[in-house]
């Protein structure tokens, strides 16, 4: 789990091009949208193409998206469950 | 009907040109096949959130248009109007190798969203809040040339009072590589001051962003009056003298009263004839400038002709390492740009002091 948290980590600041930001910058239990990392919508298109390409995860439902964007710690949790490569 | 003035402008290139004070005073020489902008300090101009997701020429656009902005003291113009010759390049890439490279599936939005023509034109909108008309030119090496006379237009009418324009064109790996390998791109890096003397096919290509405000009304930073502009798609290199001269007649000047002739040579054996044929021909007692070989070729590398020219007409000063040859004026008043690439899309323009 802690691997994969700093996996998603790196992802994260290459794919949304977060320039100013190390893995340090990012906490566990950060929260990735709003107040915390300020992330927004076209990023949350990033993270769920992310999902599938990197874990094989097709979200089909966006209410879950809202749960499992949360932050870090609950995407990590919900790709240890539904990951299929 | 009312005359247009350029006001200002702002300028992100490989040479020196972001701020007044060291404004070309040192020219900056290179020995390569491209030549990158320097990059401004972009976190003094776009907030790091907004600017995370723009490439370069995104962000030289935005820090351009800002500077002329700043330097006309205005907050916000009537129009924006970009030209590009090959628009958001590096976004475009990215977008079409993530197509290729993952089998069409699994596409992000950003680059999509980024890499159109009119991004640089969008963004700056957002930026200064400018909800008026907003158009991008791409029409090769005319694109800013018809950024200018679309402005001219509307100033000259009436239209509208202030326009921001400018040319941006960024350069990115693989459209780099094409062009090497067709031969657009020079094989070999060369020396800036030796281009024009490698008779060789292709140029050296380069990168930058140059606005300006132009408006019809005259204020204490006013630079220059664009006084004639005139475009052409294709032009035979046995016309261009006949061209010129009737362009000039057309504003009751001829070759003599033309203080300073600028042109676009890029080092292109196949093409630079055209601007051989002017220099060697009707403008040989003229003084003669060129600029492309300290900042490369690009479809819209004219804009820098322009602020150079402007910049002259002001300050009655011009940067000796451009000269082309030894020629000096005894007054700065008429300054004639010729530009074209790969005999295409050809383009005078007339700037006269105010």
């Amino acid at each position: 789990m802690e691997a994969l948290k700093q996996e998603l980590k790196e992802n994260i600041i290459e794919q949304l091009n977060l320039e100013d930001m190390t893995i340090t910058d990012i906490g566990d239990d950060d929260m990735l949208f709003g107040d915390g990392l300020g992330l927004d919508s076209i990023d949350a298109l990033e993270l769920i193409v992310m999902l599938d390409k990197n874990y094989g995860i097709k979200l089909t439902d966006p209410k879950e998206g809202k749960h499992i964007f949360e932050s870090v710690k609950t995407m990590a949790t919900y790709i240890t469950e539904h990951r299929s490569k | 009907m009312e005359k247009v003035y350029i006001n200002s402008f702002g300028s992100v290139s490989a040479q020196n040109t972001e701020y007044d004070s060291s404004f070309l005073k040192d020219i900056i020489s290179y020995n390569d096949t491209t030549i990158p902008a320097i990059n401004p300090i972009y976190k003094d101009f776009i907030p790091p959130a907004a600017a995370r997701r723009m490439a370069k020429g995104v962000k030289m656009g935005i820090v351009a248009s800002k500077l002329a902005l700043q330097k006309a003291n205005l907050n916000n113009v009537d129009a924006i109007i970009t030209g590009t010759g090959m628009g958001c390049l590096h976004d475009s890439e990215k977008f079409l190798s993530a197509i290729i490279d993952n089998d069409e599936q699994y596409l992000t939005p950003t680059p999509f969203i980024q890499s159109t023509h009119n991004t640089v034109g969008g963004q700056i909108a957002l930026e200064i809040q400018c909800k008026g008309y907003n158009f991008t030119y791409v029409h090769g090496s005319n694109s800013f040339e018809s950024a200018l006379l679309d402005a001219k237009l509307q100033l000259e009418l009436n239209e509208a009072k202030n326009i921001l324009i400018g040319g941006v064109d960024e350069l990115a790996k693989h459209t780099v590589l094409l062009n090497k390998t067709i031969n657009h791109i020079k094989k070999e890096p060369v020396e800036s001051a030796e281009l024009l003397e490698t008779n060789t096919k292709g140029a050296i290509f380069g990168e930058g962003a140059n606005f300006f405000v132009v408006s019809n009304e005259k204020q204490d930073s006013t630079l220059a009056v664009v006084d004639g502009l005139e475009i052409y798609n294709t032009l035979e290199v046995d016309s261009i003298t006949d061209k010129a001269r009737e362009f000039l007649k057309e504003h009751n000047l001829n070759v003599s009263e033309i203080d300073t002739l600028i042109l676009g040579n890029n080092g292109d054996e196949e093409f630079d004839i055209y601007y051989n044929t002017l220099t060697s021909g009707d403008f040989k007692n003229t003084q003669q400038m060129v600029y492309k070989p300290w900042i490369g070729e690009c479809y819209t590398a004219s804009s820098f002709g322009l602020l150079l020219a402007a910049n002259i007409l002001k300050t009655k000063t011009v940067p000796e390492t451009f000269q082309l040859n030894a020629i000096i004026p005894s007054q700065y008043k008429t300054i004639l740009l010729y530009n074209q690439y790969r005999g295409e899309n050809h383009s005078f323009t007339l700037l006269r002091q105010c």
